[in-house]
C-alpha cells in the first residue's frame, strides 16, 4: 500500500491533518515511524511532517524549561542549560538515534523505551498540543495514562527547573554504555534542612508507560538519604507499578533489583 | 506515488525519484546504486546503515528520503580519495578492525562523524561513537583501537 506524505510549515496545520485524517502518523525523528513503515505496519496510510521552527525550539534560559516536542537528544546534549537532562539523552541509544530521537517521540515510546518521558514525569511536566484550534496543556502524568487514544499532536513539555542538586536519574541495562532499559529511575529530591520536602519519582519500565513511584515519594517525605532514612521508601519501592516480561528482562527480576537500584540513587553508591 | 528529490551524495549532485514514504537506505541502494551503505535490521538497531546528513550520523534505514532532500549525504563509497583510502579505513585494516565485514561501513561513518567533530577523541568518545553499532565478530576492541590510531595519525603498515 503506497502512503502520501504531507509536510506543513505550520504545527496548527499538521495538527489538523493529523485528527482529521484516518491512518495519519506524525513523523517526527522516525525511531517509532519509520521503524513501523519498514514493517509494513498497514495502519499508517499518510505520514504528516512539520517544518514548524518552534517544533524543535529550547527554551531553558530561565526557571521554566520548554522544549519543542521535535527537539532531539543530540539537541539537548549540545545545550548547557540542561546539563541536568544530560544522563537521561545520553542513555536514549547511540550517537545517531539522539540525533534523530525526539522528546516529544520518546513520551509515546513503548516500554522499556521512554526514558525521557520518566524523567519528564519526575520533573513534574506538562504537556503542551498543537491543536487545530489553539494550545492545551495538561500534566505529562495525565497524558501518560491516555496517550494510546491521543489524536491530537504534542507540540512541546515544559517544567520548572530543578533547583542545582536535586534531580537524578539512573538506568539500569544489560549491556554497557548503550542498552534497552530494564528499567530506569528518575527523581528529583529537594531537601530541606537536609530532610526530603516533596519528593517526586518515576520508574520507566516498571509499567506500559513511565509512572510516579508515590508510595516511595511517601515515604521518603522528612527523610535524611542515608541508608537508615530512605529504607521506608525502599520497602514500598515497587508499590503500585505492574512491570511486564519482555525479551529485556522478567516483571520479577524488575521487582526484585528496584529497591536496590533506588537505594543507590538516594543515597549514592558509596554508601548504599 | 513517486516524488522528486535532490541531495548532494558524497559531494555530487543526485536527483531521484523516490516512493512516497521510502527510507534513504533504500533509496541510496535501490534507486541511486549506492550499494556500499548495508541494511541489516530495518530497525534502527544494528547501526549498519549509518551515513552522514549534513555531518551528523544518521541510521538511514530510519531516515525518511523525502526529508533529505536538499541536505548532504555521505556514505562510506565516499570516503577514499581517488587510489587513498581514508586515515579510517587504513587503521581498520591495519588494525584488523573488519572480519566479516558487515558492521563496517556503519563503524566507519560512526567514527568520521566522531573525528569529524573531535579530531583527539578519548577512549570513551570513541566507546561511546559505536555504541549504536553492533560487531558480532571482532570484540569492537579493534575497532577501538583503530578509531584511536586514526586520530593520532598512526596507521603505518606493521611489518
Amino acid at each position: 500500500m503506497s502512503i502520501t506524505v504531507k509536510t506543513f510549515a505550520r504545527l496548527a496545520d499538521a495538527a489538523g491533518a493529523l485528527s482529521s485524517e484516518r491512518g495519519a502518523r506524525f513523523l517526527a525523528g522516525g525511531t517509532l515511524v519509520m521503524r513501523a513503515i519498514n514493517e509494513a505496519d498497514p495502519a499508517i496510510e499518510t505520514i504528516v511532517r512539520s517544518t514548524d521552527p518552534t517544533f524543535s525550539h529550547i527554551s531553558a534560559s530561565s526557571g521554566r524549561v520548554e522544549l519543542g516536542a521535535g527537539v532531539t537528544m543530540a539537541a539537548i546534549l549540545a545545550e548547557r542549560e540542561l546539563a541536568f537532562l544530560h544522563p537521561v539523552a545520553r542513555g536514549v541509544g547511540g550517537p545517531a538515534v539522539r540525533e534523530a530521537a525526539t522528546v516529544g517521540g520518546n513520551l509515546f515510546a513503548p516500554s522499556p523505551y521512554g526514558d525521557f518521558a520518566g524523567a519528564l514525569l519526575a520533573l513534574d511536566a506538562t504537556v503542551m498540543f498543537a491543536a487545530g484550534f489553539g494550545q492545551r496543556e495538561v500534566p505529562l502524568e495525565e497524558f501518560l495514562r491516555s496517550r494510546e487514544r491521543a489524536a491530537t499532536l504534542v507540540a512541546s513539555v515544559a517544567f520548572k527547573r530543578p533547583p542545582a542538586q536535586t534531580f537524578r536519574f539512573t538506568k539500569v541495562t544489560r549491556v554497557h554504555p548503550k542498552g534497552i532499559s530494564v528499567l530506569s529511575i528518575a527523581a528529583q529530591l529537594p531537601l530541606a534542612s537536609g530532610r526530603v520536602s516533596g519528593a517526586r519519582i518515576a520508574y520507566n519500565a516498571m509499567d506500559k508507560t513511565p509512572v510516579r513511584a508515590k508510595a516511595a515519594e511517601r515515604a521518603l517525605e522528612g527523610r535524611t538519604l542515608d541508608a537508615a532514612g530512605v529504607a521506608p521508601a525502599l520497602a514500598v519501592a515497587a508499590d503500585g507499578t505492574a512491570p511486564v516480561d519482555d525479551a529485556i528482562a522478567s516483571a520479577w527480576w524488575r521487582r526484585e533489583i528496584l529497591p536496590v537500584h533506588l537505594r543507590r540513587l538516594l543515597v549514592g553508591a558509596g554508601q548504599a | 506515488m513517486k516524488t522528486p528529490i535532490q541531495f548532494r551524495l558524497n559531494g555530487e549532485e543526485v536527483a531521484a525519484f523516490v516512493e512516497s514514504g521510502a527510507n534513504l537506505l533504500d533509496v541510496l541502494r535501490e534507486t541511486v546504486g549506492d550499494l556500499s551503505v548495508k541494511g541489516g535490521c530495518w530497525q534502527g538497531t544494528c547501526g549498519t546503515c549509518t551515513v552522514l546528513v549534513d555531518g551528523a550520523p544518521r541510521l538511514s534505514c530510519l531516515t525518511l528520503a523525502e526529508a533529505c532532500a536538499g541536505k548532504s549525504i555521505e556514505s562510506v563509497a565516499g570516503l577514499r580519495r581517488g587510489a587513498d583510502l581514508h586515515p579510517l579505513q587504513n587503521a581498520f585494516m591495519e588494525r584488523f578492525a573488519a572480519q566479516c565485514g558487515y558492521c563496517t561501513p556503519g563503524m566507519l561513518m560512526a567514527a568520521k562523524a566522531l573525528l569529524d567533530r573531535n579530531p583527539a577523541p578519548t577512549r570513551e568518545d570513541v566507546v561511546d561513537a559505536i555504541c549504536g553499532n553492533i560487531c558480532r565478530c571482532t570484540g569492537y576492541e579493534p575497532i577501538i583501537q583503530a578509531v584511536l590510531d586514526a586520530a593520532r595519525g598512526d596507521n603505518r603498515r606493521r611489518a
